[in-house]
């Protein structure tokens, strides 16, 4: 635990000093803020830029934050040193893990907030972007295990990125895209949003169920490229 | 004093590559050992496997201390032994301070707060102690990673190449530091490919050429083995310059130029391990 807690302490320093990762933090809370603050247009569902932007929050930052730090980690010698430090790479991946997901998760807070819900509708938001927020760190992590640089890691990350947090936008006005995101977590996540603000609790078993298959999907990537890359001794160098 | 380290046969290849052939060698308690061989020898390779970083093709390591029959698994740790390593790449956090990097290990290590303190003084980073690790020099940073080697007050310290492109002034306090350690009782696994270094500081020396160890033993008995003119160079206050064997027969004239106060300088003409190292490989060392 002692290990846990010393990454995740080391983590939060570093990422008050790493401005790409903290940006993805702040971005798109700071941008719905802006946009639910200055935009009035006529006949917009309510909380339209709350649940838009809270699932491209869900679909980026926690992905990009994932792939950033396992891929710097592993290109700079540090996770090495710290695995020879006596640091499991359960230790690493819980202490780090577990702080993208806090962070994340006081983004979320944020888009509760301005979203004006009250209690129990809070705690289904949040509960839904907590689930999204997890499946989009194993994805993240297993682009970032997976990688031996970060520029390898941003190649594969930032169009996966992309892909999962625009598709839900995309299918908002398109309904071709919305037949195809609807197998997407982050296309759910939106649907899930939408319904928890009109009050009407539809598509939660769908939602679930697309969910919890990507989050399966997902976790076996991340365990098989954990693996492939971070398990036994795979962490060491394998040349010269 | 006993055997720390036993290493017996070992050999690995990556790939085709056969990169460490049939090597053997022991360890004792206490004793500062020296690997010493040109870049690609195979030097990181061997501590990648003696500190459990990378499982050798073939032969066994045993480390004293590891509890059972003393064999050691891939990756494992001794279960009594405190290791510390200092790896040829720094592998430190470059966006936090000198400080912030020694307390995550400090934390990992269980050492405590005044170890930190300690280390920051007998390697003069003190000044630098809150500096970010982006902002200092190699040398510094040479440093900060030797520090981050010794929170462990370990039993066995393996340096890989701990003064590599490093200033004089560095590479002297680095020294000053791996003699410390070595009062203090530590061993120490050094690798390097500068010669006077291994000369300096170690007590045994393993030569390494092409994977393969090619002579070892004491700096200075290496050299004298290696001695095929076994004279001695004499220079005379006039300039005068004589070789004279070195053995008795010389004593006479020697005692003669020290008594007529015409002595200037004298050298005997040992190689260096640089040139042991040309005679029997045909490469140099910095090659």
């Amino acid at each position: 635990m002692r290990n846990i807690v010393t990454i995740f302490r080391k983590q939060l320093k570093e990422t008050l000093r790493n401005k790409e990762v903290l940006i993805q933090f702040l971005m798109f809370p700071l941008l719905a803020v802006f946009m639910t603050q200055s935009i009035r247009i006529e006949g917009m569902p309510p909380n339209f830029f709350v649940q838009l932007f809270a699932t491209m929050y869900v679909g980026m930052a926690p992905l990009v934050s994932m792939e950033a730090i396992l891929s710097e980690e592993k290109e700079k010698n540090t996770l090495r040193v710290l695995l020879m430090a006596d640091v499991t790479p359960w230790h690493y991946l819980a202490g780090v893990g577990g702080y993208v997901f806090l962070f994340c998760m006081l983004g979320a807070g944020v888009f509760c907030l301005l979203g004006g819900y009250g209690t129990g509708q809070s705690l289904q938001f949040l509960t839904i972007l907590g689930a999204g927020i997890l499946v989009s760190m194993l994805l993240g992590a297993a682009i970032g295990a997976g990688s031996s640089s970060q520029m390898a890691a941003n190649s594969v990350g930032v169009p996966v990125m992309l892909l999962f947090s625009f598709l839900p936008m995309l299918s908002v006005f398109n309904t071709t895209v919305a037949r195809v995101a609807k197998f997407t977590y982050t296309e759910q996540i939106r649907l899930l949003l939408v319904s928890l603000g009109e009050g009407a609790g539809a598509g939660i078993r769908e939602g679930v169920l697309v969910i919890g298959g990507n989050l399966l999907l997902f976790g076996s990537l991340f365990g098989w490229q954990y693996r492939r890359c971070l398990g036994g001794n795979k962490w060491l160098p394998q040349k010269g | 004093m006993g055997t720390l380290i036993q290493a017996e046969h070992i050999t690995h290849s990556f790939g085709d590559k056969i990169v460490l052939e049939d090597i053997s060698f022991s360890v004792e308690q206490g004793e500062v050992i020296g690997l010493l061989g040109p870049s690609g020898a195979g030097k990181t390779t061997l501590v990648n496997i003696l500190t459990g970083q990378l499982e050798a093709s073939g032969g066994d390591v045993r480390i004293l201390g590891d509890g059972g029959n003393g064999s050691r698994e891939p990756g494992a740790r001794g279960k009594n032994l405190v290791t510390g390593v200092m790896m040829d790449s720094f592998g430190l956090y470059e966006r936090l301070s000198v400080w912030d990097n020694l307390r995550i290990f400090a934390d990992i290590y269980r050492a405590p707060v005044s170890r930190i303190e300690k280390l920051l003084d007998r390697t003069q980073l003190r000044p630098a102690r809150n500096k970010t690790v982006s902002k200092l020099s190699k040398g510094m940073r040479g440093r900060v990673n030797l520090c981050r080697a010794l929170l462990k007050e370990a039993d066995i310290l393996y340096l890989d190449e701990p003064t590599s492109g490093l200033d004089p002034s560095t590479i002297w306090k680095i020294h000053q530091l791996i003699g410390e350690e070595k009062q203090s009782g530590t061993t120490v696994f050094l690798t390097t490919h500068n010669m006077h270094e291994a000369q300096a500081l170690c007590d045994r020396i393993l030569l390494l050429h092409e994977g393969k160890i090619v002579e070892s033993g004491a700096p200075e008995d290496i050299c004298t083995r290696h001695d095929s003119r076994r004279e001695i160079e004499v220079t005379l206050r006039d300039g005068e310059r004589h070789r004279i064997p070195n053995a008795r027969e010389s004593e006479g004239v020697l005692s003669g130029w020290i008594r007529e106060e015409k002595l200037r300088s004298i050298h005997s003409s040992e190689p260096d391990l640089e040139k042991v190292f040309l005679d029997i490989t045909g490469r140099r060392l910095s090659d």
